[in-house]
């Protein structure tokens, strides 16, 4: 019984990830107050009828606000992810298919990149730019393509070797066309695990980033920055804290457990 | 095996070069400078940051400054914080045994926790589905978050544990030193486990997929004994490599949790700097980070050759 409801939950996972990108594409629809509508006369409220997650410091609802935070956590969630992965598959396939110094010194740089500690760097980078939204996803990308590069790199020199590419080189193709038509359909198993799982790393980092002051800044909800908030009334209003912990879990750990699923399949297999 | 690691630490000079090179853009990436913490400061003139600038060399080109930089850095001088100046060596070593001891303590325990999960997990179909979902739910978990409802349900409302610190302000007795351990060193062994347990499972999968273990099988060898004595110790050189090639993550995961639980490590000097943007404290704590996990690599690789022949031959 136990065992059948566990071989279900990847589908849930998919489905829980879907409800929430509609959720937050709908969020002005769907929330039952305006995003910054204040009630001071009700500031740090229990959660009740009115206010199912209760309300913040100003009297915000904080329902609406994980409503809205939750298009900001996905965005950088869904779009870092792309980048530092697009990022990791031009590295990764260059460096296997060049050899030789191109793929040393890519390799040297991954190598790098992967030595400084991902957090630390991320943290002091936003100190540094004390970047919007946009610059967050591009600074969270970029600490985060060196696994994708790796493993992409590691493919493509397999698929380098066969016959089907020296066939495509024999008849006159390109490093470019080579690696775009030949080399990246054989690496789209790896790429979608890839992503999936760097989905889930960018809105940790995100939550991590905000939750230290550096990331997301207020007024702008992000589920991070509604936890740096809520950690100094922790003790007299502790569901300001609930609400966005459950949710940066519950996504994190749906797309780990999609990616999870992707990365036994056949073809993900056969690339790892 | 000194030619292997003569080589191995030459490669690792290039990659120390090219992070040292990366950090020094970030630093000087700030508008201001490395000075900027002093153009905030109204009681510092503009006459003064001029003078400083000159004394401290800003205004020479950047391959100048990069070059003295890294020659006073070699010799440890790593300048001073300004938070408190007071040298940045100083404040980084007296930081280090309360993060040794946190991460050791937890590490401990995560091995105990991964390793009989890890094993039995890669041979019971029934245990490994409630295994990845639980070691998934570890690694998909924000250490923040979770720091936070320990503290809210241990502390704050049982009041069973204290909520931060190292020890009581009276110094306290080693049952109090043991009490202040308990929430931090949860956090992290709970979050290095779920990883763990997967690689180790990951390790033991493969290994029992070889020809050797079906041989054994064949020679009438008990399950257990096959599992313990021969696929285990194959599988262990893997992890531990592995393990050890994490430790960025593991840097990341004690920052967070000394930070959370305001335990006095690095960890906890590396955030107390970013909320007081002392540069030359975040820059030094970056690079003795990226040293000891270059560090901890050549160590995978020397321990890995040391164990298993074969890679021997093949170099």
């Amino acid at each position: 019984m136990s065992g059948s409801l566990l071989a279900r939950a990847p589908r849930g996972a998919a489905l829980f990830l879907a409800g929430l990108l509609l959720a937050a594409a709908l969020a002005p629809v769907l929330a039952p107050y305006a995003a910054d509508a204040l009630d001071l006369a009700n500031r740090r409220g229990a959660p009740g009828a009115a206010h199912w997650f209760g309300t913040d410091e100003l009297g915000r609802d904080v329902l609406t606000r994980v409503l809205f935070g939750a298009r900001v956590s996905l965005a950088i969630g869904l779009l870092s992810a792309l980048v530092s992965v697009a990022i990791g598959v031009a590295i990764g396939a260059v460096a296997g298919y060049a050899g030789r110094w191109v793929d040393d010194v890519l390799m040297r740089i991954t190598d790098a990149m992967l030595s400084v500690p991902r957090l630390p760097l991320l943290m002091l980078a936003a100190a540094v730019t004390q970047p919007g939204v946009p610059m967050l996803i591009v600074l969270v990308a970029i600490c985060g393509w060196m696994e994708t590069a790796r493993v992409v790199r590691a493919e493509v020199r397999t698929l380098a070797s066969r016959d089907f590419v020296s066939a495509a080189r024999a008849i006159g193709a390109g490093p470019v066309r080579v690696i775009v038509r030949h080399l990246l359909p054989g690496i789209i198993p790896a790429a979608s695990v890839a992503t999936t799982l760097a989905i889930g790393r960018g809105i940790l980092l995100e939550s991590t980033l905000s939750f230290f002051g550096v990331g997301v800044q207020p007024p702008t909800p992000s589920w991070g920055n509604m936890l740096y908030q809520a950690q100094t009334t922790m003790s007299t209003a502790p569901w300001l804290a609930i609400a966005p912990g459950v949710f940066i879990f519950a996504t994190v750990l749906a797309c780990n457990a999609v990616g999870d699923v992707l990365g036994a399949t056949p073809a993900a297999r056969s690339a790892a | 095996m000194i030619r292997f690691l003569a080589r191995r630490l030459a490669q690792s000079v290039p990659l120390l070069f090219l992070i040292s090179v990366l950090l020094f853009a970030l630093l000087h990436a700030v508008p201001g400078g490395p000075l900027t913490a002093y153009l905030e400061n109204p009681n510092v003139r503009p006459e003064d940051i001029a003078r400083l600038r000159t004394a401290l060399g800003l205004d020479r080109p950047l391959g100048a400054q990069y070059l003295s930089w890294l020659l006073a850095f070699v010799r440890g001088d790593w300048g001073y914080s300004i938070a408190d100046g007071r040298p940045v060596l100083e404040r980084l070593v007296e930081r280090i045994p309360a993060t040794l001891e946190l991460v050791g303590v937890s590490s401990l325990l995560a091995f105990c926790i991964a390793l009989p999960i890890g094993v039995l997990s890669a041979v019971h179909r029934g245990l490994d589905r409630v295994t990845s979902v639980a070691a998934i739910a570890g690694i998909s978990l924000p250490v923040f978050w979770f720091g936070l409802l320990l503290q809210l349900v241990f502390a704050n409302r049982l009041g069973w544990l204290p909520s931060s610190g190292r020890a009581s302000f009276d110094g306290g007795d080693s049952l109090d030193i043991a009490a202040h351990l308990v929430l931090p060193v949860t956090v992290l062994a709970l979050v290095e486990a779920a990883a763990w347990s997967r690689y180790l499972r990951r390790a033991m999968r493969e290994v029992l997929a070889r020809p050797f273990i079906r041989a054994a099988h064949a020679r009438g060898v008990p399950e257990r004994d096959v599992l313990v004595r021969h696929a285990l110790p194959n599988a262990l050189g893997s992890f531990v490599t592995v393990v050890l090639l994490d430790a960025a993550m593991l840097v990341s995961g004690a920052v967070v949790t000394e930070s959370v639980f305001a335990w006095p490590g690095v960890g906890s000097l590396f955030t107390e700097a970013l909320a007081k943007r002392d540069y030359p404290v975040l820059m030094a704590f970056l690079m003795v980070g990226a040293v000891s996990v270059i560090a901890l690599n050549l160590v995978a690789d020397v321990v890995m050759r040391a164990i298993d022949p074969r890679l021997r031959e093949a170099a």
